[in-house]
């Protein structure tokens, strides 16, 4: 195995007293799509937050030994971790291709920053063509269309070459050909890579999830592979058993 | 055809900018020497001088959105550095290599602080100049930024700077002159200062020394560190998450917006013959401020061309109506802020790029 992989040791988040995530031990690895499933307020976000650096965690997040939990935000990104958020914050007034061009500070000297930008970097003209935006590099960011925002901000990670990727609900507001498609990218970008899904759209996990977790109150209730998953009796009782049986009126 | 068509956007891009900038520089070096009196140029000196404090204002504020409330310190960090140095040389013409300033004997006993003896020197002077201030905005804006203090609170600690720099200089008048300030300075490196000759030189450098600061800003603008800026101004959040520590993005602009203030101040002193806690103070600091906003705090030439109206309306005004001026004054603030918000330039080109727009629509 290489050290390219993630592991969270008794990651514990409180706040005043409340554990928001209570001991939570994980392994993320490499070239597996990885998805983090459970109800509202399990802790699936706070997780994320937690691994970032928005929010103070006690215990191990260690990542090519570095201890993330000790670390800066912005120190955390330069280390290869980079993430998204549930609603897409691309620069609205920039255009894709200055979107993608300002998350490629991990490859400049301070010096550089200071010039102007001539001609398009090598690594923002693979971005735009993984991510399919290349004949929309000069539309400004904010009128792209929902699932396109995101798209960006995958590209985004990408030019910061973010060897592992976190996704809050990167297909929430999505149609069903965006998120096969959101789908697909993940597959593509993620043989190289340590992604993260957090996700509540069960199709969505169902079609792409190579390993999911479950979390439940702070804690990891499960996980495995989808079939595995599905037929844990814990699991449906809290989560899936309930969606089973909306479905089931449905 | 559409090729061509974006090369020549590209160009425009590029030189526009460069080409306003060749416009005030000529308006300010040939065109003004040549109509104006010499005592209307030297005014017009001193509006360059909070043109050229405007010009960091709009890179610190416009670009970074640090509504820096007390410009008026490094203002005086400058001016008073250059004060001390002509005070100096005012003494020394008359009185030997070891005289010192009158009001030091005026008032006080006698005897110099020791923190006045560097300022004998010329080129320390303009060293300190620069690195005075670029050492005390890095100081403060590390422990200001690194904190996460923003918005109205940046504001508020700006400015109670600025009142506590000016009652700390009213209330040393032994060290460096209180309320009166420094005044009655003599020479300029050498240069008489009465002779109407070098006060039209000195002019020349503080307008050359604006234009400089123009092409400083232009450049970081265009630069990839001026994109950030901007885009820290819009989601510091974000650019967290980009591998950037938001706090040295503001601190590099704060600390330039410092040295061109001082460098603005420094100049002052020399133009008007004076530098007094009134010139530095918060009022002094809004006064900048305030061309800023009037002129379009975003655009590279908005602050200055802003300054420089607004120097010259405070002239204007206390000529024609010396008791009522600043009511007058204000009123113009108070249009200004309500009907436009991002100043007189920015409202020009959102109109014209509305009507643009407009046009494409049909």
């Amino acid at each position: 195995m290489n050290d390219d992989y993630l592991e969270i040791r008794g990651l514990t988040v409180e706040f005043d007293g409340f554990k928001a995530i209570d001991g939570v031990d994980l392994t993320l690895l490499q070239g597996q799509l990885h998805f983090l499933i459970g109800p509202n307020g399990a802790g699936k976000t706070t997780l994320v937050d937690a691994v970032t650096g928005l929010v103070p965690a006690t215990g191990h997040a260690r990542y090519r030994n570095q201890d993330l939990l000790r670390m800066k935000s912005h120190r955390i990104v330069r280390a290869g971790i980079g993430r998204t958020f549930q609603t897409a914050t691309v620069f609205e007034g920039l255009s894709v291709l200055q979107n993608l061009d300002i998350a490629g500070g991990v490859h400049r000297s301070a010096w550089t920053m200071l010039m102007a930008r001539r001609g398009v970097p090598s690594y923002v003209e693979e971005a735009l063509e993984t991510v399919g935006l290349a004949d929309l590099r000069d539309k400004p960011a904010g009128v792209l269309a929902h699932g396109q925002k995101q798209w960006l901000e995958i590209g985004m990670l990408l030019v910061q070459d973010a060897r592992v990727m976190l996704l809050d609900e990167p297909v929430a507001g999505m149609s069903a050909e965006e998120r096969e498609e959101t789908g697909e990218l993940l597959r593509r970008i993620g043989h190289e890579r340590t992604i993260v899904v957090i996700e509540h759209d069960m199709d969505f996990v169902r079609s792409f999830a190579d390993v999911v977790t479950v979390m439940h109150a702070g804690k990891v209730l499960a996980e495995g592979g989808v079939a595995e998953i599905q037929a844990n009796a814990r699991v449906q009782e809290v989560y899936l058993g309930r969606t089973a049986e909306e479905a089931d009126h449905a | 055809m559409n090729n061509l068509l974006q090369t020549g956007q590209r160009l425009g891009r590029t030189w526009g900018p460069l080409l306003g900038i060749a416009i005030v520089a000529i308006a300010l070096l040939v065109v003004a020497p040549a109509v104006l009196s010499p005592f209307r140029l030297n005014n017009l000196g001193k509006y360059v001088c909070w043109a050229i404090a405007g010009v960091g204002i709009g890179l610190a504020w416009g670009r970074g959105g640090m509504l820096v409330m007390g410009q008026g310190v490094f203002f005086g960090l400058g001016g008073y550095a250059m004060a001390m140095h002509l005070k100096l040389e005012a003494a020394m013409a008359t009185g030997g290599p070891d005289a010192i300033p009158d009001f030091m004997v005026l008032y006080g006993d006698g005897t110099m602080p020791g923190w006045w003896e560097p300022f004998r020197s010329g080129p320390f002077t303009l060293f300190a100049i620069l690195v005075l201030p670029a050492i005390a905005a890095t100081i403060l804006g590390f422990a200001i930024f690194k904190r996460r203090v923003k918005g109205a609170y940046f504001a508020i600690l700006t400015q109670a700077l600025a009142v506590a720099f000016a009652t700390l200089l009213v209330a040393t008048i032994k060290q460096t002159g209180g309320f009166n300030g420094l005044n009655q300075f003599t020479q300029f490196f050498g240069y008489n200062l009465y002779d109407p000759v070098n006060k039209r030189m000195i002019y020349s450098i503080a307008a050359v020394l604006l234009i400089v600061c123009l092409v400083v800003v232009w450049q970081l603008y265009r630069s990839r560190f001026g994109e950030l800026l901007v885009a820290t101004r819009d989601a510091e959040e974000r650019v967290r998450f980009l591998g950037h520590d938001p706090a040295n993005i503001k601190l590099v602009a704060f600390v330039v917006a410092a040295v061109m203030a001082s460098i603005g101040g420094a100049m002052f002193a020399p133009i008007t013959g004076i530098i007094s806690p009134s010139d530095v103070d918060a009022t002094a600091s809004i006064f900048l401020i305030a061309g800023v906003a009037l002129g379009g705090r975003s655009l590279l030439l908005g602050p200055a061309i802003g300054a420089l109206a607004v120097g010259f309306g405070r002239t204007f005004l206390s000529e024609s109506f010396p008791d009522q001026w600043t009511y007058f004054l204000g009123l113009l603030f108070i249009v200004v802020i309500l009907f436009f918000p991002s100043g007189l330039g920015s409202s020009w080109s959102q109109l014209t790029s509305r009507l643009r727009t407009k046009e494409v629509a049909r």
